[in-house]
């Protein structure tokens, strides 16, 4: 009985930590989708060149 | 919060981007270059580029598509498609207009900026798988995080590799822009229908899964109305076999050093 109270009770922790964390986790994923972009898929004539064999090696759209 | 996701995945992206980058040198860049030649030699004639703008003015028609640029010492760099060269014409980034026309040197430079680009990538994708671990698993160490890394490789290696396959420089291949549109819109319907497979117990939410893991290949990949590769096809497949090996060394690296990172944090 206590054991189900204190899964239920950390359980909503864990929802309620997940909900606070949300707009830190999506800045964070938009952070790396912006980094990917730019090594993988800026049509930039300088990043092209600098991430060439990169681009090729991981099988990005590259040319 | 926010320093120690970012601590983790830079610690992470070191970790994986190295690795790449140590396979890249072995596996992956001699083919590129062994590429290249054939590249080089089919453009023997002379191809002449403004600078600035990229624009062929001595081309051939048949040349067009293979033509590249030339740096502003000289050296040639070759891109592929010529709706590119329209658009890059149209906009030059502002790091070209302040750069100019650059690539790196062959050798110690371009080995140097293809390590860089590979930490890079290691850290932007381990900045959006560590995101979607703390979104969505039940519990981050090693272990689960080497499963995120395998089912992350299936997203962006596996299934965008089914219809545009990793391509030496040289190969013929349709517009950049909607290759590229396929390639993201596959890599992230087959990320989003993994987890709805594996992750979701509602039966019609896996079957929504398998079917948005299905519905990029049924749209089909943008591919070229003819071959015109002057590399040679076994070249090509022990590339292809190669850059699936460098990406799945890479993601399993990625994955568990994420999941380990991040349990270290927890218990300190």
């Amino acid at each position: 009985m206590s054991a189900s109270v204190s899964s239920a009770a950390s359980a909503s922790q864990a929802s309620v930590s997940r909900a606070a964390l949300l707009p830190i986790v999506l800045l964070s994923a938009f952070v790396g989708a912006f980094v990917v972009f730019g090594v993988g898929f800026a049509h930039s004539n300088v990043l092209h060149n600098a991430a060439h064999d990169s681009r090729h090696a991981l099988g990005f759209p590259c040319h | 919060m926010i320093t120690r996701i970012f601590g983790v995945a830079l610690g992470a992206g070191c970790a994986a981007g190295i690795a790449l980058a140590v396979l890249q040198a072995l596996i992956t860049t001699p083919l590129i270059l062994q590429a290249e030649t054939y590249e080089v030699a089919g453009l023997s004639a002379p191809v002449l580029h403004q600078a600035a703008g990229m624009k062929a003015v001595g081309a051939s028609a048949e040349l067009a598509p293979y033509a590249g640029g030339l740096t502003d010492d000289g050296r040639v760099w070759l891109a592929h498609s010529p709706g590119e060269h329209d658009e890059a014409a149209g906009e030059l980034g502002f790091l070209d207009s302040m750069i100019g026309a650059w690539a790196p040197e062959d050798g110690l430079e371009r080995t140097l900026y293809t390590s860089l680009s590979s930490i890079l990538t290691g850290f932007g994708f381990g900045l959006m798988l560590l995101a979607a671990m703390l979104l969505g698993a039940r519990r981050i160490d090693a272990a689960t995080g080497l499963q995120w890394g395998l089912g992350a490789f299936a997203a962006v290696a596996l299934a965008p590799a089914l219809g545009l396959p990793p391509e030496l420089p040289g190969s013929a291949a349709a517009e950049l822009v909607a290759r590229q549109t396929w390639w993201v819109g596959t890599a992230v319907a087959t990320g989003l229908g993994l987890w709805l497979v594996v992750g979701r117990g509602e039966p019609l939410l896996k079957i929504a899964g398998v079917l948005l893991i299905i519905a990029p290949h049924l749209i089909g990949a943008p591919h070229p109305h003819e071959y015109a590769s002057r590399v040679p096809a076994e070249l090509q497949g022990h590339f292809v076999a190669a850059s699936m090996v460098s990406a799945a060394v890479f993601w399993a690296i990625l994955g568990s050093a994420l999941g380990w990172l991040w349990q270290r944090g927890e218990t300190t």
